[in-house]
């Protein structure tokens, strides 16, 4: 016994079944035009986190990171310059916050609507609504929030300034109800129809079904709609630039005006700041520190978003 | 499992039904029904895929009212209140809440065990932590689940194996107490020793309600039935006592599915 295999002769292959190269070269320059554009995506991302870590890399070798983490002051363009993020910070925490309080409960409320008891009539025609709202260009949101929100809040509340985060937050919060809704309702549909048949069958009605099995059910997927839209609010900027002033101030307080990082880089980014000063390396700083934080919230949102898809 | 001196239907009865129909829209999924479930007693419905006999158990609680275009037709009856359940004056939940039901698939909520168990009570609108405790326990005890479980009531229900969860499903349809519990295929997605389980487990349970089993498999249905009806086409074929179902079908079809020449 041998254990070789007998290999099969070599025939020749007939020229109509031949591999032709016309269209083997042609297929590898379509896979590289689909390649180069992918790839373009990607060198953009890289090339800004590059310009980005290099501008405030200089920044930082002026500035103690001590400093820029630990100061309570923001006047880069002063002469006495205080470079405290925490300004910065503080109001894009507070109009974030002021936005997901808007946000959060009415998106997930029209989540459960859209999925729980809206028929399928009534989901077409506020599923497109709902996209229309997230389509309105934001520097639309900040004239209706200086505009129109300000005066009503000014009526209400007495001593409200002009600019203000509350206002602002406010209507960056009508702005992220589609993030939350729609993801939010993305997950709740997932959720398998038995579970919520097995709901229904103990004798539950639709309103402890949608509460206690289906919300629960697709909590994470939820979770990742509110991380996104924590993303979205932290880096929202039209909105803010126009409506919560440009005062960089430590405030807790929704009251108040105040700068937020995003508006920062539009005010400086818009003066005649001669290219290497400090105060012009400031916004590479402040726009790297949005970046984490962005980038922080949204691979949160999406490593949620995956998991609860693959929970059933 | 069945005693031989069964009368030919059931004599002191449960829920039944009296020429019952049934349409998905335009489908006419059941066809002039007539059963009658006898009380503490397990009854069978048995046929080829695609015959009725999900359709006809998920009736009896009234599930095809959660999707658009069902009809029912006809007369489902529950003893002793002799109230005809498709009559559109009857709450489907207060039906749920008396016939309850354990699925195809084991579905545990993304709950603990014991709110698991707990769920028909919760939406009942029960509080007081003692009674919930007490029903818990008897629930469990009943689905012979209490034993495994019982020092870990706060782990979530996934961490249980199938047959567990199953169990569990068990126990939550029992925690309701239930006057009818209804099977739809309840061992399918399991393996032999758990369904050696869940078949024990339902000849205990008739001591105590009236079972309705979706069953594809034959002899499952002898195993655990004491009536068993063939169903084909979305019409019942042939209603009797198990045991002369299975040894001396009147009808040919009946016979045929029985000796596995088709299905």
């Amino acid at each position: 016994m041998t254990s070789s295999i007998a290999s099969p002769a070599v025939r020749p292959v007939s020229a109509r079944l031949a591999r032709r190269l016309d269209r083997h070269i042609k297929e590898r320059i379509i896979e590289a035009i689909l390649f180069a554009s992918a790839a373009i995506s990607v060198f953009i991302t890289v090339g800004i986190l590059y310009v980005l870590i290099k501008e405030s890399f200089v920044f930082f070798s002026q500035v103690p990171i001590g400093d820029f983490l630990t100061d309570t002051q923001w006047t880069p363009l002063f002469d006495d310059a205080h470079f405290g993020i925490m300004v910065l910070l503080s109001g894009t925490a507070v109009s974030s916050f002021v936005a997901l309080l808007v946000a959060v409960p009415v998106g997930t409320t029209i989540a459960i609507y859209l999925s729980e008891f809206a028929t399928p009539h009534a989901r077409e025609i506020a599923k497109p609504i709902l996209e229309v709202l997230s389509g309105i260009p934001t520097v639309v949101f900040g004239f209706f929030a200086l505009l129109f929100v300000t005066p009503i809040l000014q009526a209400i509340i007495p001593g409200l300034p002009g600019f203000s985060l509350l206002a602002a937050g406010l209507v960056m919060g009508i702005m992220i109800i589609p993030i939350v809704a729609s993801i939010s309702e993305d997950a709740m549909r997932a959720v398998p129809m038995a579970l919520r048949e097995g709901s229904y069958a103990m004798g539950a009605t639709r309103l402890q079904t949608a509460f206690r099995v289906v919300f629960p059910a697709a909590i994470s997927g939820v979770g990742a709609a509110y991380i996104l839209a924590i993303a979205r609010a932290v880096g929202e900027t039209m909105i803010l630039a126009i409506a919560a002033g440009m005062q960089p101030q430590l405030v807790w307080n929704p009251m108040e005006p105040a700068a937020t990082i995003t508006s920062f880089i539009v005010q400086v980014a818009l003066g005649d700041l001669p290219h290497g000063s400090v105060g012009y390396n400031t916004i590479f700083a402040a726009g790297l520190t949005l970046m984490l934080f962005t980038l922080v919230f949204n691979m949160l949102g999406f490593w949620l978003q995956r998991r609860y898809r693959e929970r059933y | 499992m069945s005693t031989p001196t069964l009368p030919h239907t059931p004599a002191k009865i449960k829920a039944e039904t009296k020429n019952f129909n049934f349409y998905y829209g335009d489908f006419h999924a059941l066809k002039n029904i007539n059963i009658q479930l006898g009380e503490n007693q397990v009854t069978a419905l048995i046929g080829p895929s695609g015959c009725g006999k999900s359709t006809l158990l998920r009736s009896f609680n009234r599930m095809h009212d959660l999707y658009a275009g069902n009809r029912y037709e006809g007369e489902l009856i529950l003893h002793p209140d002799d109230t005809n359940l498709i009559d559109p004056r009857v709450d489907p939940i207060e039906v749920r809440m008396r016939l309850s039901m354990v699925f195809q698939k084991p579905n545990p909520f993304p709950k603990s065990i014991y709110e698991n168990v707990i769920y028909g009570q919760r939406v009942r609108g029960v509080k007081n932590r003692s009674i919930l405790d007490d029903k818990v326990e008897e629930a469990l005890t009943n689905a012979a689940l209490w034993n495994e479980v019982k020092h870990r009531l706060n782990d979530m229900a996934f961490a249980l194996s199938g047959g567990q969860q199953q169990r569990l499903c068990i126990a939550r349809a029992l925690a309701t107490d239930p006057e009818v519990l209804l099977f739809d295929e309840p061992t399918s997605a399991l393996d032999p020793i758990a369904t050696a389980s869940i078949e024990e487990l339902i000849g205990e349970l008739k001591e105590k309600v009236t079972i309705l089993i979706v069953t594809h498999n034959m002899q499952q249905a002898a195993r655990v039935s004491d009536y068993t009806a063939y169903m084909y086409l979305g019409e019942m074929v042939e209603f009797g006592v198990t045991d002369e179902i299975f040894i001396k079908p009147k009808d040919k079809r009946t016979e045929d599915y029985i000796t596995g020449r088709f299905g």
